[in-house]
């Protein structure tokens, strides 16, 4: 089981601002290690974000976004107290869900 | 007669079964991804093929489509990439990477009062075009910023 995430969601005048910080190596399948072995691609590949239970974004994630991702998103119509769902699932089966309240 | 009413009996019963079911959370709706990895489109090696996997050749530029990149990076492990698009209605942004092995880098859909605003950080292999790709009421369109990758971070 992966790490848990970081979100935060603070509302910028009307708008919801929602940082993750996923905990995940995001190996692209590229690099060798020291004995010159492939590394076996290891990444996300589908991240979901809701906002009380209603899907906002839904993204798609290669190998080469950045080890342990930090993803930035903004949602309108939200308010204080609202609850921000964030979820993930790899290319190996492995996912995790964490929530996060509107401040 | 009869067999009208049982049959009309029966299918409210199934009903009910089914509304037990939800209400007891053995049927309860998980959060459900809105779509599969597109393998076609993250496994291609050119970026024309990239692009026309998303559905993207041809896709015109617009000022309206913002990219925030840094003109050096002076890691290529983590390039930060700020998309924006202004244009009414855009429904999807997708970034790739001109010259790295597998250019398509992410995709995000919005939906219910999601703004077209990403952030997100990038492996640039080497010096290249970043592009990103926003899609509004069935058309593409498309911005890119040249971002120089420098190794070992002399800044040249």
């Amino acid at each position: 089981m992966a790490d848990p995430m970081k979100i935060r969601a603070q509302m910028k005048g009307d708008v919801c601002e929602i940082r993750v910080l996923m905990s995940h190596p995001m190996e692209t399948g590229q690099r060798k290690d020291n004995d010159g072995k492939t590394i076996p691609a290891h990444h996300i590949q589908l991240v979901s974000v809701a906002l009380n239970g209603k899907p906002v974004v839904s993204g798609q994630l290669a190998g080469s976004v950045s080890r342990n991702p930090v993803l930035g998103f903004k949602v309108k119509g939200a308010k204080a107290g609202d609850k921000v769902t964030v979820s993930w699932k790899d290319n190996k089966g492995d996912s995790r869900t964490d929530e996060a309240t509107v401040a | 007669m009869d067999l009208i009413r049982r049959t009309v009996l029966k299918g409210a019963g199934a009903t009910g079964v089914l509304a037990g079911l939800l209400a007891s959370g053995m049927l309860k709706p998980t959060l459900a991804y809105a779509n599969e990895w597109n393998a076609a489109a993250f496994g291609a090696k050119d970026l024309d093929v990239a692009l026309k996997t998303i559905g993207a050749d041809g896709a015109a530029t617009n000022p309206a489509l913002v990219m925030k990149a840094p003109d050096i990076a002076e890691n290529g492990a983590v390039v930060p990439v700020d998309v924006v698009s202004n244009i009414p209605n855009t429904s999807s942004i997708a970034i790739l990477v001109k010259k790295n092995p597998f250019p398509l880098a992410a995709l995000f859909e919005f939906s219910n009062g999601a703004l077209a605003d990403v952030s997100v950080r990038l492996k640039v292999a080497e010096t290249s075009a970043i592009i990103a790709i926003a899609k509004a009421d069935g058309k593409t369109y498309t911005a890119q910023k040249e971002v120089k990758v420098t190794v070992g971070g002399c800044g040249g």
